[in-house]
């Protein structure tokens, strides 16, 4: 509707390049101040730090697909590295056990919102609490060990090009895949864009937005393991910043919050463009307590340009 | 008709559940503990809970606004706010009534900055008031270094007890009073329930959508702000953290409250009730040696469980 056919022909329209652009706001002037962020090295240490970001906004991001939201993957991915950190170490089976049991919570709780059709604000907002608490009982204080594999997975080296944006890449490729490309990915899409018309095709929008919140699960588990990989250990409160990030990166990397127009790709440049930009504010010693408040910032900052291009496409 | 009258009747009262839930709680722990140690913990909670209830109420009024409306820059809005009134009174008797002003004048600028987010860039609220909390909690930070104690008398009061029931639940009963009263008696509360219904019809019906909306945000935020003050006065000062619990407990008075989710039927009843009912279950949990842990739990399965029940499947989305 909102898009014409004029605008979906053009190849490569303002919007769709927001989140380059903004990848290369960052960039640029961090590699002027700290020449070294170019560097292999530089490369390795700042996108290390970004991979359970990409992971948790891609969890965001099937959520948003459903046309919903989820509070609750702060604290999902601080329980699976709490998990990581215990169970797994000490009875792996155990470990994966649990893990697997959250993914089907997370399922669950996706199916029930849109079978009892339910505010997803509110039940995520109450299951971030479940999870947090169940970490607090894991982890009652800071500590726990990261499993051997999982700590030499996210220290590993390649030669020329740094693993982590291989990393990156291969899971930008992956997602793209199968949101965009991939039949499942479609139909999944269009339960966001009109759920009603998916129904009258024959599809089960509850099963759908089950396996939406499922596939959120998924990539929350894979957030926790690999941040809890390059902390090594875990702490029941370690990624409950992860909330605002991920919505953050989903918004910056051009998805919107209704009708299922996500982009996988974008948002993997939006999660490390928020990476850079907290590295760049220490970089510039900006004290600690604005850098959250200057992320906020950010954040407006943004969907203020998002309104701007809006308004311009409208018109056009 | 008198019967369905009175089905009418049962139907509005949907804080009955959460009231019952209270008196049950309460009953258990007069059993479990004896008499005297039940009527202390409602004296306790006669405090405890007031600071409940003014978020829940600024909640409520948020929530009833319509689908998707929730405040969640309520925790930050505390921290702000009760550094700012604890800095402007500075331990001063004299300064009472400017740290008063001064907090009010708080809550209105981040009531009014929140919609404004909302409005001008037409970002969900969730989104809008989360990347404000952000910017709040920031300046709180800066702000609330060397947090200065209460003024003597404002602590004074809030510690005060009148036969047994702590002051601070008359300056509750008060603003629940007036808020129930603009909300059931007045054209603004009225349209408050309609826009929560329906926006596109109660516009139509000629109510200033905008201007119901930007009130709902400014008084959510003032109720935090106020409760903030009672809440520094009460634990004598100001902390940056001392809003935290509040995020969670202001949502879950609301739910369990039986106001509904999806917005247009608030109960400012219910906020007390659900209040009373939490902070016993709190108190009971505590008393068997439960930790932060299974508290979180409980709450955060009681939102789902009471929000997965209560919200039926016909009701229009959230």
């Amino acid at each position: 509707m909102n898009f014409s056919a004029a605008s979906r022909r053009r190849p490569l329209d303002l919007r769709s390049m927001l989140p380059v652009i903004s990848l290369f706001a960052v960039l640029v002037p961090m590699a002027i101040v700290q020449p070294n962020t170019v560097s292999y090295f530089g490369g390795v240490m700042l996108l290390n730090l970004g991979i359970p970001i990409v992971f948790a906004t891609l969890a965001q991001l099937s959520v948003i697909t459903a046309n919903e939201l989820d509070l609750s993957i702060g604290s999902f991915v601080s329980l699976v590295a709490c998990i990581g950190g215990t169970l797994l170490q000490s009875s792996p089976w155990l470990g994966w056990g649990a893990l697997a049991g959250c993914v089907l919570v997370y399922a669950l709780v996706g199916a029930l919102i849109e079978y009892r059709r339910i505010s997803s604000v509110v039940v995520t907002l109450g299951l971030s609490f479940v999870w947090n608490g169940i970490a607090v009982l894991l982890l009652p204080a800071p500590g726990g060990q990261a499993p051997e594999w999982l700590a030499s997975l996210m220290s590993f080296h390649m030669p020329v090009v740094p693993a982590p944006l291989v990393w990156t890449a291969a899971i930008a490729l992956c997602t793209h895949l199968f949101f965009m490309r991939s039949a499942l990915g479609v139909s999944l899409r269009g339960v966001g864009g009109n759920a009603g018309a998916m129904h009258r095709f024959g599809w089960s929008i509850i099963r759908s937005k089950a396996v939406l919140f499922g596939c959120a699960g998924l990539f929350g588990v894979c957030s926790g393991l690999t941040l809890l990989g390059l902390t090594t250990s875990a702490d029941a409160n370690i990624a409950l910043r992860y909330t605002l990030l991920s919505v953050a990166g989903v918004i910056l990397g051009g998805g919107e919050f209704t009708g299922g127009r996500v982009s996988p790709v974008g948002a993997v440049l939006g999660a490390i463009t928020l990476t850079l930009a907290s590295s760049f504010l220490s970089f510039l010693q900006v004290a600690p307590e604005w850098q959250i408040g200057l992320q906020g910032a950010i954040l407006i900052a943004v969907l203020s340009l998002r309104l701007v291009f809006r308004l311009k496409e409208r018109r056009q | 008709m008198k019967s369905i009258l009175a089905i009418r009747e049962l139907r509005r009262a949907v804080w009955l559940w959460s009231f019952i839930g209270a008196v049950l709680v309460g009953v258990v722990a007069g059993v479990v503990f004896g008499v005297g140690t039940a009527g202390n913990m409602l004296s306790t909670a006669s405090a405890f809970v007031v600071f409940t209830v003014l978020v829940g109420l600024g909640q409520m009024l948020v929530i009833t606004s319509g689908p998707g409306n929730i405040d969640l820059s309520i925790p930050a809005t505390i921290a702000l706010a009760g550094s700012i009134g604890m800095r402007v009174m500075a331990t001063s008797n004299h300064a009472i009534l400017s740290g008063i002003g001064a907090v009010v004048a708080t809550g209105v600028a981040i009531g009014l900055f929140n919609y404004v987010l909302i409005r001008l860039l037409r970002i969900p609220p969730i989104i809008a008031t989360l990347s404000s909390s952000f910017v709040l909690q920031s300046l709180a930070i800066s702000l609330g270094r060397g947090g200065a104690a209460p003024p003597p008398a404002l602590e004074n009061f809030a510690l005060s007890r009148i036969g047994g029931v702590s002051g601070l639940a008359f300056v509750g009963v008060a603003l629940t009073l007036l808020v129930a009263m603009v909300l059931f008696r007045l054209v603004q509360g009225r349209s408050l329930s309609a826009v929560g219904q329906n926006a596109r019809a109660a516009e139509l019906a000629g109510v200033k959508v905008g201007a119901v909306r930007c009130l709902t945000y400014v008084s959510c935020s003032v109720l935090a702000a106020l409760a903030a003050l009672l809440l520094a006065a009460f634990s004598g000062g100001a902390t940056l953290d001392m809003g935290a619990d509040y995020m969670l407990l202001s949502v879950a008075v609301v739910v369990i409250g039986g106001t509904q989710v999806a917005g247009g039927r608030a109960s400012p009843t219910g906020v007390w009730s659900a209040a009373c009912f939490l902070f016993l279950i709190n108190a009971l949990l505590n008393a068997t040696g439960a930790g932060a842990g299974l508290r979180a739990i409980v709450y955060g399965l009681l939102i789902v469980g009471v929000t997965a029940i209560a919200s039926g499947a016909s009701d229009a989305r959230a």
